[in-house]
């Protein structure tokens, strides 16, 4: 089989590909910071004895965590403006669908650093005096946080990856943007060679960050 | 559960009272009715097998802990735990805890501190001191334990004497009207021991009530004016020190001295 590679017509959609991969970092920044909001909020719910706003909270990540990421944003697309009665924008669903999913994963990493705290710190902070948000925040979390670091990197590399799942709602992320280029020229195996190439430039410094950041922090 | 203070109805000179205090976990009693007193600028050891209860008593005393019944008094607060007292809040329990000082076994500094933001910590997050005036205290109490040139150092270049020292200090830092003592040599290699007990040992000449979960024996009869055998969750003996340890009266308190009488006193070498 002989096939002529050719990546020149390509140049011609840079400005295409420089908005997709705008949109894949600033969408994988955008949902991971939310979803690192949602996290702590699940994370501090569901080490609190109160159930009945742990026992929700738990229930929502549970769902997240258990069903696929394309289902989630199919199904926030077109299922949930049915039950809700709002129409959503093709970004805004994405935005929701992955903020939530990463929530969910981000929850699970926080607790169990937080977790992972030798009871003996919470006494000591107690015996000072230190009130519950005192001692999370002097005491619990410089130390949790730094041991939630390197799986936070790699939460976030995935959800990097998971952002190519927001073509399939329209949203003109770098895959989209490849899809375009692909019918349009009919080259599809330059273009998504191009687009891995791409992803692998971008995620490959983020583990090696990662993979340092475990080293470092584990002494 | 209320928080009485400065009302003046103290009525001796009693600086930690406990009267009927009871604690289970689950289906184990631990705590079995214990009522004790300490007078002000009092020493008390307990000792006890392991499981006799008194870390649990020890850990009631700043309410890390929270007994089922029965009632708390330190100074002038007074935690009431009996039927019909609602539980304290966290609020409350937090500035019961500040005055009370506690040492650990295991030392349980913050790691991610230095010695001296250690010592610092109490006064600047609870007390709200300015961290200037803060630093000059926790040198001070470097330096009274003799650790001023390490305050510097990170907890996990020390050694675990010095970091009991640290701890010690950490907890004077909030100027509390106790202190409390776990086990504080426990985790010690033996030739570290020394260098703690001596702090204690200061302490006690300086006037601090003080209340010491030990097995240090030979320092419990030096040090302490009253000593506590405790078995099961009760109190089997109470009674001046030396009369305790020497010659005690009941038989549970002497099959459980005996062991260290036979081992040559772990805590000898630290009384010389």
């Amino acid at each position: 089989m002989h096939y002529e590679w050719s990546f020149g017509f390509l140049l011609q959609y840079s400005r295409l590909i420089a908005v997709g991969t705008a949109y894949t970092i600033s969408f994988t920044v955008a949902t991971a910071v939310t979803g690192f909001a949602v996290g702590c909020v699940v994370a501090i719910a569901s080490l609190s004895n109160v159930r009945f706003i742990s026992a929700p909270l738990v229930m929502l990540v549970e769902v997240f965590r258990c069903t696929p990421v394309l289902v989630q944003l199919v199904w926030i697309y077109y299922a949930l403006p049915v039950l809700i009665g709002i129409e959503l924008s093709p970004a805004v669903a994405a935005f929701i669908a992955l903020s939530f999913y990463a929530g969910a994963f981000y929850s699970e990493i926080i607790r169990g650093g937080i977790a992972s705290i030798d009871p003996g710190q919470w006494d000591a902070g107690r015996a000072l005096g230190m009130r519950r948000f005192e001692l999370m925040k002097r005491i619990v979390m410089p130390q949790a946080l730094k041991r939630m670091i390197p799986p936070l990197v790699n939460q976030a590399v995935l959800q990097l990856k998971n952002t190519s799942l927001l073509s399939v709602l329209a949203v003109p992320d770098l895959l989209y943007q490849g899809q375009l280029i692909t019918s349009a020229t009919y080259r599809p195996l330059e273009t998504y060679t191009m687009i891995a190439v791409i992803y692998f430039i971008i995620l490959f410094p983020m583990t090696r960050v990662a993979r340092m950041l475990e080293t470092r922090l584990a002494r | 559960m209320s928080i009485k203070e400065g009302n003046g109805s103290v009525p001796d000179n009693a600086m930690i009272e406990l009267v009927h205090v009871k604690k289970s976990f689950g289906p184990v009693s631990v705590l079995k009715d214990i009522s004790l007193r300490v007078p002000r600028g009092g020493v008390l050891a307990l000792i006890g097998p392991s499981g006799s209860g008194k870390s649990t008593l020890l850990r009631c005393l700043n309410l890390l802990t929270i007994p089922e019944s029965g009632a708390i008094r330190v100074g002038e607060s007074t935690m009431d735990f009996t039927n019909g007292h609602k539980l304290p809040r966290d609020k409350e329990l937090a500035a019961f805890r500040a005055r009370t000082g506690m040492v650990f076994q295991n030392f349980n500094l913050f790691p991610h501190m230095s010695a001296l933001q250690n010592v610092m910590e109490g006064p600047v997050t609870v007390l709200k001191i300015p961290p200037e005036m803060a630093r000059d205290t926790a040198l001070g109490l470097l330096d009274k334990v003799g650790l001023r040139d390490k305050a510097d150092v990170a907890p996990d270049k020390l050694s675990g004497g010095q970091k009991q020292r640290v701890a010690i200090a950490r907890a004077l830092a909030m100027r509390p009207q106790v202190m409390l003592f776990d086990e504080a040599t426990s985790a010690l290699d033996p030739e570290l021991v020394g260098e703690v007990l001596a702090v204690v040992r200061q302490l006690a000449a300086d006037g601090m009530t003080m209340v010491l979960v030990t097995h240090e024996m030979a320092f419990a009869r030096e040090v302490a004016d009253t000593v506590v055998f405790m078995r099961d969750g009760i109190v089997v003996e109470e009674g001046p020190a030396r009369q305790v340890i020497d010659t005690p009266r009941q038989p549970a308190t002497r099959s459980f001295l005996s062991h260290f009488h036979s081992s040559g006193l772990p805590a000898a070498a630290a009384n010389g």
